[in-house]
């Protein structure tokens, strides 16, 4: 099956891009295909490479880059909701792209199932 | 980003836009707004459902001047130029929170959480926030 991820909390207050991530990792064993994880709200904090959690604490900034560069995973950040969070291109971690809110909508017209994590 | 001339425009899902926070004291309702516009674009068959605190989004008379918030209930109304034309309102929401249509600063259809359920279910995306 092709999903469609929509996140919308970052990854430190809120479980949900946790979630998300163990079940698009999972997904992928599984066979399907995750066709894009799109970042809303405050989930396009999980795009800033400035981010530094505690040694002993998992980094999902860098989990989300490394699945997308294992798996060709499409991790898109929307601009407007980016910008009014200080998200820019120069602070961007490694796999994301920035682009505009017609990403969530085309995930959901070309995914099978379109999966929703937020608060 | 791929414009709506791409799509075979014989692909048209159902997405239903659920809105379940107040307008003010988080920022979910305000840019989930935002969505619905842009979706108006991909030619979809769209509908926007209030439910919970959700329906407080489309009280009249709202005035934001004190918390410094914009007042963005007007764009409700432009949602039947952008062709979204399904608004619905939980019927159980609004009563517990003593509103009637009449309070609702556009034309809504009201429905019971069980007819709701029916619509939601019949959806292709749903996505809530």
């Amino acid at each position: 099956m092709k999903f469609g991820i929509l996140v919308n909390e970052g990854p430190f207050t809120h479980q949900a891009s946790d979630s998300a991530y163990q079940f698009a990792k999972a997904a992928i064993a599984k066979g399907h295909e995750i066709f894009r994880v799109f970042f809303y709200h405050d989930g396009v904090n999980n795009a800033n490479k400035l981010s530094e959690p505690q040694a002993d604490d998992r980094n999902l900034v860098e989990l989300w880059g490394k699945l997308a560069e294992e798996n060709k995973v499409d991790l898109v950040v929307c601009v407007a909701a980016a910008l009014r969070r200080g998200i820019k291109d120069d602070i961007l971690a490694p796999g994301f792209r920035i682009s505009g809110l017609g990403q969530l909508i085309e995930a959901g017209i070309l995914s099978d199932r379109l999966v929703v994590f937020g608060d | 980003m791929m414009e709506e001339d791409d799509f075979d425009p014989e692909v048209i899902k159902r997405f239903m836009f659920v809105n379940r926070k107040a307008p003010y004291g988080t920022v979910y309702a305000l840019e989930s707004l935002e969505t619905v516009l842009i979706s108006a674009a991909f030619d979809q068959d769209v509908s926007v459902v209030f439910l919970d605190d959700g329906v407080f989004q489309l009280k009249k008379g709202q005035d934001t001047t004190g918390i410094n918030m914009k007042n963005f209930s007007p764009t409700f109304r432009a949602l039947e130029g952008y062709d979204v034309e399904k608004l619905y309102v939980e019927k159980e929401s609004l009563e517990a929170r003593g509103l009637t249509e009449n309070d609702l600063v556009v034309d809504v259809e009201i429905l019971s959480t069980d007819e709701l359920r029916e619509i939601m279910a019949a959806q292709d995306v749903v996505i809530s926030a």
